[in-house]
């Protein structure tokens, strides 16, 4: 008796979430697969009978398309050279905020987080007149040390390297402070007992922290991967993927295909793309993850 | 020797501190310049007279008051609704024994694989055909249920002595009841967190709102000030105003809270 009930009460809590899971998530995801196959175009989208399946059309012209390769290419480029920038950057400033001489620790954690709440779009734009190639602050700042001018967002070369310093600035508080928490987990009689037996800063460094610390790094490797595969805001705003497509990402240039010329079949199939690339680092994780777990 | 050690040390963090909020200071300097000091050489760091117009333009001429609705009325709503439906399938995952429970949440996890950009075209064409396109409600759908948001509370909820619950029943209180008044106000801490995250992240969503709300008067900010540099990328203080309004509602919620959010960023993490 108070089984049933107690299953009919779990049932009731349970159903708005499933519910909306499944009709907005699980049911669009199968529908995605499905368009992936199909020519869907705007005048499907008028009336959904003109939609016709094509088989692995969508698919096979992706991988004939010079574009799809740039975006993967330039996407590739953000991840590999971002990436472990974005997590040096982290783990530099995490270590730093640790050492026991530094006074107003939580001011200077506060001050590197502000970039991680603000908006996106808001500071791109901020950002784009930093870049500014005559008024900018960035190239007046070069200009004092004897270097530049470089036209950052004009020049095919320079654009991307710009998006990846805007992405660092934004992100690095995040994992920082991922990094700080992991820190302060480990041991501090650790590092006492090697002192004591003559291990300077650099081999406690390598023998206790790098070691220890390994979970943590994994684990923001792995998210740091999974978010910078989905780039599309700040080329978005600023540069709309220019100069000469040197900054078109996957996720841009699926935005393009399904919303703004409604090639939804196409668009689609870039997007299961994405998300195998996508599952790469998730695998890994739950990998690496289960090793890590155990220290 | 150690206080040289200090001063460098210090004047290390102070220079990361420079680079982290000089572009965040500069943005609200150029927001009260004269028309066209943003855009002189060498960049002017201090408006040479600070005026408001550019604010009064945005309000007055640029119906940001507009946006800046239609931002807190979807952040809002979108927290306040997925908290309600996260909460109950947390609780229920956390506190009740039913067939198929641990499968069930399993699968809930593996699906966090799935990047959203995957449902979008699809959840599009359904928003399209039940006709809410460029409506709140097109917005605050894939919001309402977060598999992380269910992860968080069931972590939090299980940590609720069973005891509790079941002097609660005997004590005569029905399932809802408990919800109501014993487990929510216990998960407050929780709640609290995951309300920030929520907020915060449906304040600086772009993607979505920019496919959905076609209609100008339906913009969020972020989707507004997008669509303005396209025509007023010259004017550098309205833009920097614009981004001022923007972010610094984001910024002072995070002064007020950021015991909750970090903390809550910090056990999350090591969690995972």
């Amino acid at each position: 008796m108070r089984n049933n009930a107690s299953a009919r009460a779990a049932f009731l809590f349970l159903f708005p979430a499933l519910a909306a899971i499944g009709l907005f998530f699980a049911l669009p995801v199968v529908a995605a697969l499905v368009l992936s196959f199909m020519d869907f175009d705007i005048y499907a989208l008028a009336d959904w009978g003109n939609a016709r399946f094509v088989g692995a059309k969508n698919y096979t012209d992706l991988l004939a398309d010079p574009l799809f390769w740039k975006a993967l290419r330039n996407t590739l480029y953000f991840l590999v050279v971002g990436g472990p920038l974005s997590i040096a950057v982290s783990l530099g400033t995490a270590l730093l905020l640790q050492v026991r001489l530094v006074r107003w620790k939580g001011l200077f954690r506060t001050a590197y987080f502000a970039p991680v709440v603000t908006t996106l779009v808001a500071v791109a734009m901020v950002w784009r007149f930093v870049y500014h190639p005559r008024f900018g602050l960035l190239n007046y700042a070069l200009s004092l040390v004897g270097l530049g001018p470089v036209d950052w967002l004009g020049d095919p070369d320079w654009a991307m390297p710009a998006i990846i310093l805007l992405a660092v600035w934004k992100n690095f508080g995040y994992n920082m402070i991922i990094f700080i928490a992991g820190l302060q987990n480990i041991p501090q009689e650790l590092y006492e007992a090697a002192r004591i037996d003559g291990a300077g800063r650099w081999q406690q460094f390598t023998a206790i922290t790098i070691p220890l610390l390994a979970p943590t790094t994994v684990f923001i490797s792995i998210i740091t991967m999974i978010g910078y595969l989905q780039l599309f805001a700040e080329p978005y705003v600023m540069t709309q993927g220019g100069p000469l497509d040197a900054t078109l990402s996957l996720v841009l240039l699926m935005y393009e295909q399904g919303f703004r010329w409604w090639n939804m079949g196409y668009s689609a199939a870039l997007a299961f793309i994405l998300f195998g690339l996508i599952l790469i680092p998730s695998l890994l994780q739950a990998r690496l993850g289960k090793q890590a777990r155990q220290p | 020797m150690k206080t040289l050690k200090a001063i460098l040390l210090h004047a290390l963090l102070i220079c990361i501190g420079g680079m982290a909020l000089t572009p965040l200071l500069w943005m609200v300097s150029a927001s009260v310049m004269p028309d066209g000091q943003a855009s002189t050489f060498p960049p002017s760091l201090i408006p040479r007279e600070v005026t408001f117009s550019h604010y009064a333009s945005l309000f007055t001429r640029l119906n940001l008051a507009r946006y800046l609705f239609n931002s807190a009325f979807l952040s809002l709503a979108v927290t306040a609704v997925s908290l309600l439906v996260n909460s109950m399938a947390g609780y229920a995952f956390a506190k009740y024994r039913f067939r198929g429970r641990g499968p069930l949440f399993k699968l809930l996890l593996s699906s966090m694989v799935i990047p959203a950009q995957v449902t979008m075209l699809p959840l599009f064409l359904m928003l399209n055909k039940m006709g809410v396109i460029n409506t709140y409600v097109g917005v605050i759908i894939p919001g309402m249920a977060s598999v992380f948001g269910i992860f968080l509370i069931r972590q939090f909820a299980q940590s609720i002595p069973d005891s509790l619950i079941e002097a609660a029943r005997i004590d005569g209180a029905g399932d809802f009841r408990i919800y109501r008044s014993l487990v929510l106000p216990l998960c407050k801490p929780i709640l609290i967190t995951l309300g920030i995250i929520t907020f915060m992240g449906t304040w600086n969503d772009f993607l979505w709102p920019l496919i959905v709300m076609t209609d100008d008067a339906m913009y969020t900010l972020p989707v507004a000030i997008a669509n303005l540099s396209l025509e007023h990328v010259q004017d550098v203080e309205l833009m920097m105003a614009g981004s001022v309004i923007t972010v610094a509602p984001v910024l002072i919620l995070f002064a007020v809270v950021q015991k909750y959010y970090i903390g809550g960023l910090m056990a999350g993490g090591l969690k995972e």
